[in-house]
């Protein structure tokens, strides 16, 4: 059980290894784009935000919007690939039990999510002062937000018949999802009405959360939070099984 | 005991295409199977069903007698299998899909890697041990697909057309190995469009066709079927116009041509000393056609 594991998640680390000028370095040069635009020229304009600098307030956003495309997009292309090119084949004649095989999908995605998104808190404490506010809020929230996308990831590459298919979530709803989750302020600025919206975008709570975590600032409740990442992981952690299980689009 | 048993099985594939049209098969323990059958005939289909690859519409299926939908994992770890079509990540390296493969089986990596290298040797790729699968030829990347179907130790292989678009030495090759592993005991189980690599191989075959199981023999017997031989005669000198009635059937095809067909009660001796009579020498014989294509075309017609 633990060898099918670890077959399956190092061979995925390594698949992303190899390729790691495109997977590490867009997300290195968006968070300097970032620190320049709105620490160098626009933050002074802008001035506190939640009692931060602003800066400050909108890394840990940054972060976790490189946690989450990069899970989101490993899993996705791994599994898509491995459909495209027909090696899940190796894995389906296999007696691999269908959850390993899941998990080992959903830690290389939180794997590369780990690493990627450590770079860029290492770029941005290059430029500036970083003091966590709470090493274990930030990690569990990071853990649980890369297990949610590897697992939406994971989805999307089983309904996903062509290229086309792959880019569509990741454009048209993880991007819009994330900016408008308060990435880059605090939902108390907002009018009311698109306040209450906002409460419903979980992207928001995740980002919320994992602001707390590094700054001691947050909007939403951490229990909240907690609980409906929980919940939605155990949502899709079942349909996902239940779809690998069938061979949905794979084995029909 | 039985290899496989499969009892009316069934597939239709989401286009509402029925490629397996209930079909009954079954393949001994040890022995040497080929099922045959032309271009989509629904074999790729069978073996995809058997090996965990597609999901079957209706019917049951036995694996060294364990039932294939409740004891899958336990069937899975008997059977090895060598696709029809290359399903490797073409940018990992060749002993990375062989103990990837082996991982997947619950194999630790140290014994994965004695195998590996074991395999590796045997199929004659261990000097390209480092390369991306992408890089080998079309002849080494089928027996990189045959040495990952063995690394788990299976009981029954099964391949999909293993030598298709190998060279004649790559064929001889796979052919001799098949045997060797036929002779410690594997249950073999192939498909083949080429009749003369079931002939030299297979002890019992099944014919396929559009879904349909249409003739399960031993080659023994399909062989005994084959009733006539037809024959090509080249003649040393100009034959008459007019060739009298024989014992056989006997057709000028032009001045130095001859076309004959032997039945089971006559031998080529025989109907030699029949033209001779007619003064009528003969240079060359040969075949006009292999007897087992014309049979196979025969039942799939
Ligand atoms: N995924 C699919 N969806 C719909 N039809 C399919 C699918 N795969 C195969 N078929 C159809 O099922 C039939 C049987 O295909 P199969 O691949 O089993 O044939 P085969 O006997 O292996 O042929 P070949 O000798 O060419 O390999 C074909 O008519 C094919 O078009
Ligand atoms: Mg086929």
């Amino acid at each position: 059980m633990w060898i099918v594991y670890k077959t399956i998640v190092i061979k995925e680390i390594l698949r992303f290894s190899r390729i790691w000028v495109q997977t590490i370095f867009p997300s290195i040069i968006t968070t300097l784009l970032y620190l320049l635009i709105f620490g160098g020229l626009m933050g002074e304009r802008i001035g506190l935000m939640q009692g931060v600098n602003y800066v400050h307030f909108i890394i840990p956003g940054v972060i976790l919007m490189t946690v989450i495309t990069n899970s989101y997009t490993n899993t996705m292309f791994a599994l898509f690939l491995a459909k495209f090119n027909h090696s899940i084949e190796e894995i389906l004649v296999s007696p691999a039990p269908y959850w390993i095989v899941l998990l080992g999908y959903i830690s290389s995605g939180v794997a590369r999510g780990f690493v990627v998104g450590m770079g860029v808190y290492l770029t941005a404490s290059f430029f500036m002062d970083f003091e966590i506010y709470s090493v274990s809020i930030t990690l569990v929230i990071f853990l649980l937000t890369a297990v949610l996308f590897s697992l939406a990831g994971f989805i999307n590459a089983v309904f996903a018949k062509s290229f086309s298919d792959v880019y569509v979530v990741p454009n048209f709803v993880l991007m819009p999802m994330t900016y408008l989750g308060g990435m880059f302020y605090s939902v108390e600025i907002l009018p009311e009405f698109w306040q209450s919206v906002s409460l419903l975008n979980p992207i928001y709570y995740m980002i919320d959360s994992f602001r707390l975590g590094f700054l001691g600032v947050s909007d939403a409740d951490l229990t909240t939070s907690l609980s409906m990442l929980l919940t939605t992981i155990a949502i899709l952690f079942v349909v996902s099984l239940y779809l690998l299980k069938k061979g949905f689009n794979i084995k029909n | 005991m039985k290899a496989l048993t499969i009892k009316t099985l069934t597939k239709v594939y989401a286009n509402n295409f029925h490629a397996l049209k209930g079909i009954n098969l079954s393949v001994e323990e040890g022995d040497f199977f080929a099922l045959l059958g032309s271009n989509g005939a629904g074999k790729t289909t069978a073996i995809g069903i058997i090996c965990g690859l597609l999901n079957k519409t209706a019917g049951d299926i036995w694996v060294l007698g364990l039932n294939h939908s409740t004891q899958t994992n336990d069937v899975k770890r008997l059977i090895g299998l060598m696709p029809q079509e290359f399903n490797f990540d073409m940018f990992d390296c060749i002993t990375e899909i062989l103990n990837n493969q082996a991982g997947y089986y619950g194999i630790s990596r140290s014994k994965a890697k004695i195998q590996t290298k074991i395999l590796l040797k045997k199929m004659h790729l261990w000097d390209k041990r480092n390369d991306a699968a992408g890089s080998l030829s079309g002849g080494m990347k089928r027996r990189l697909m045959l040495a990952r179907a063995l690394v788990h130790q299976p009981k029954i292989l099964i391949l999909d057309e293993p030598t298709a678009g190998a060279d004649v030495e790559i064929r001889r090759f796979i052919w001799a190995y098949l045997k060797e592993l036929n002779q410690l005991g594997m249950t073999i189980i192939l498909t083949t469009h080429y009749l003369e690599e079931a002939e030299s191989l297979c002890r019992n075959i099944a014919i396929l066709n559009a879904g349909k199981v249409v003739e399960q023999t031993s080659m023994k017997k399909l062989l005994a079927k084959v009733s006539h031989q037809i024959l090509i005669l080249e003649t040393t000198s100009i034959l008459p116009e007019t060739i009298q009635q024989m014992q056989f059937e006997c057709t000028r095809l032009d001045d130095y041509t001859l076309q004959v067909a032997l039945g089971q009660n006559i031998n080529i001796t025989d109907m030699l000393r029949a033209l001779s009579q007619q003064g009528i020498s003969i240079k060359h014989v040969r075949n006009a056609q292999n007897r087992l294509e014309t049979l196979f075309i025969n039942l799939t017609s």
